[in-house]
């Protein structure tokens, strides 16, 4: 018996509630949970007193990490040295197998063009936005505009860029827009824009800047707004203005959120794999290292090139996040 | 140029210009309004187009692109019905499984994580030990390791357990199907940077209202619940929005370990297999995507005001 729409409703309706009371319930017994032991352990007295608050107050956080972040770095190097199923040792090979095969090659340059271009275009384009939207009025609403796209996820941003870069028979009408635009330019047959190589690879970063730009205005934003009154002022004094002050004044003062804006949107570019699984699944030669890694391990099943790869782009972040740590030393030492 | 000299400024009695005023002076021009318009309209451009073909009826979608709407508007709803209940997409039940799913993890892996750090970001600033600073450093730099890297061993963990030569240390879980194992991996990732966007608040809490505290008898854990918990509520609020659009829009710890049934599956999960085998269906494609960025947006716009400003507190510094 063909079952309607309306019984598809309700026992959707019920799964619904059945599926969030449980998630409420989680919550609230943890909630529980902790104030039963903060309860009791506020109790305790004397010398016992100061460990106990900090096993409770860090124990689970140091914990969760551990088994989270610590143990699962040091187990997926040990594999990267295995063979695909873990069960014989290999060596080097699968670092070999990474930095010589000539399919991994692309995906080694893909990366590195990602890297560089997204992060630099997102923060050059979010500097300029900073600089130019404070003093024009409706300033809020142009930024909530472009910051919009932080609030929708890469795979929705995905979708609708793949819209936009959608093509179609030269005989049929265009309904992607830039189709539209370039037959609208006088092309009569634009090419299918995700299957052209290399020009596809940029047309996916697109998406990136797309999505990254809005945060780097913000940021930006809110660190030329706190230059001080009296640096600006002398440099006027001292005649600088307009592009002079620009390069010689607001981009030193403001250098230290700049790099940490183009560092954080380098670690989420190198590591998000959202678009490029999205928009072409790897293929038509726009694989970077984030998407390979999952499709080795969870794809083709090999654990151990999978680790490999992991293990390279953990190496990859490493030199921009021992630069963050070094500057927030440096400002902790001076506060 | 136009800017006073000191003298000016004081025989006229006013102010000179603030900084930040100054420079936005040399770069107001006509031609960079007209850039920032540009790139405004740009970036707004694809959402509208996704929503206004989420709009219309099937055969529109495949005759004509949605900037035609504006030409002849025909607006229907029924995509969104489609979308949710019917199953559209092959699926019996439609999207509806999944968008509750969203919800479901999404909740729960905001306020673990959330509590959690709140109290070892305490613990680091005002019960100090020994090495509590190396701690905290270790804490910030395991942002560095890519989602990727903890996949594989923590899949392993949760499915067998952890065994160290024949003695089980951990039993193995029965978690497959359940939410569980996507709020534990959502609430480890979420660590390292709600401890240290949080500590930077709490640090700075005035030393005067702890000592007090201490002084009169209360516990840690009365300071915790009565004096840092309300005073942090700002910054609370403002990582607890962050987190959660982080994890509504997660994709990949979701697809590791969730899979892809509607039992757990998030819509992130579903909309990226629908996107690479359902091409086609424009209609139905940009109504799921609109539903699973309408929550966000709503986020997003009812409260941006306190989320931007909260989590850059303590972040920039002037």
């Amino acid at each position: 018996m063909p079952v309607t729409s309306a019984q598809f409703a309700d026992s959707a309706w019920s799964d619904a509630a059945i599926k969030l009371g449980n998630s409420f319930g989680a919550i609230a017994g943890f909630l529980g949970i902790l104030l039963v032991i903060f309860f009791a352990a506020g109790r305790a007295t004397g010398r016992f007193g100061r460990p106990l608050a900090l096993l409770i107050f860090l124990g689970p956080a140091v914990l969760l990490l551990l088994v989270g972040l610590v143990v699962p770095l040091i187990r997926t190097i040990y594999l990267s040295f295995r063979n695909d199923d873990s069960s014989r040792f290999l060596g080097v090979k699968n670092y070999s197998w990474a930095l010589t095969d000539q399919s991994i090659h692309q995906v080694l340059l893909n990366t590195l063009l990602w890297l560089v271009i997204a992060p630099l275009a997102a923060t050059g384009l979010g500097l300029a936005l900073a600089l130019l939207v404070d003093r024009m009025r409706w300033q809020a609403l142009y930024k909530s505009l472009i910051f919009m796209p932080m609030a929708i996820s890469l795979v929705g941003a995905s979708i609708i860029w793949k819209f936009v870069y959608d093509t179609r028979d030269s005989a049929q009408r265009q309904t992607g827009l830039l189709s539209q635009l370039a037959v609208w330019l006088g092309w009569k047959s634009p090419p299918n824009w995700i299957l052209s190589h290399p020009l596809n690879n940029f047309l996916l970063m697109v998406v990136m800047v797309w999505v990254q730009t809005g945060f780097a205005m913000v940021v930006l934003s809110a660190a030329i707004k706190a230059i001080p009154d009296e640096v600006t002022e002398a440099a006027r004094l001292d005649g600088a203005s307009g592009l002079r002050l620009f390069w010689y004044v607001t981009v030193p003062m403001i250098r230290t959120t700049l790099v940490v804006v183009l560092t954080t949107v380098m670690i989420v570019t190198l590591k998000a794999f959202d678009i490029v699984r999205t928009m072409t699944g790897g293929n038509f030669g726009t694989q970077v290292l984030a998407n390979e890694m999952y499709s080795q391990s969870f794809v083709q099943f090999n654990v151990g090139r999978g680790s490999a790869l992991a293990v390279i782009l953990f190496l990859a972040v490493l030199p921009l996040v021992g630069y963050n740590i070094v500057q927030l030393r440096k400002e902790r030492a001076t506060r | 140029m136009s800017s006073q000299t000191p003298d000016q400024a004081a025989t006229s009695g006013t102010a000179p210009l603030p900084a930040a005023k100054a420079i936005r002076k040399s770069f107001s021009s006509p031609l960079g309004s007209f850039f920032v318009i540009v790139v405004t309209i740009l970036w707004t451009i694809p959402t509208v187009g996704l929503l206004a073909t989420s709009l219309r009826p099937k055969q529109d979608v495949a005759d004509s692109g949605w900037w035609s709407v504006f030409a002849h508007p025909h607006l229907i709803l029924s995509n969104y019905h489609t979308v949710l209940f019917d199953g559209g997409f092959g699926v019996s039940g439609g999207l509806m499984p999944y968008m509750v799913n969203s919800l479901a993890i999404s909740v729960p892996a905001t306020i673990f994580p959330l509590v959690l750090a709140a109290m070892a970001a305490y613990a680091l600033a005002w019960v100090r030990f020994r090495g509590s600073d190396t701690l905290f450093f270790l804490i910030f730099a395991l942002q560095v390791v890519p989602l990727q890297m903890a996949l594989i061993p923590l899949l392993q963990l949760f499915s067998g357990g952890a065994h160290l030569g024949g003695v089980t240390i951990i039993p193995q879980f029965n978690l497959s199907g359940t939410y569980a194992p996507v709020w534990l991996a959502h609430t480890m990732f979420a660590l390292p940077l709600a401890t240290f966007l949080l500590h930077n608040f709490i640090a700075q809490l005035p030393r005067d209202l702890m000592e007090a505290a201490v002084v009169d008898g209360a516990s840690h854990f009365k300071i915790f619940r009565s004096i840092v918990l309300p005073l942090c509520a700002p910054a609370l609020a403002s990582f607890a929005i962050f987190q959660f659009l982080w994890v509504w829009n997660d994709l990949l710890v979701a697809l590791t370990f969730a899979g892809g049934t509607p039992d757990v599956a998030p819509m992130t999960v579903r909309l990226a297999q629908l996107a690479g085998s359902f091409g086609g269906r424009w209609e139905l494609l940009t109504a799921g995507a609109f539903l699973s960025i309408i929550i966000p947006l709503l986020v997003f716009f009812g409260l941006q005001r306190y989320f931007v400003r909260g989590l850059l507190a303590g972040s920039v510094k002037g």
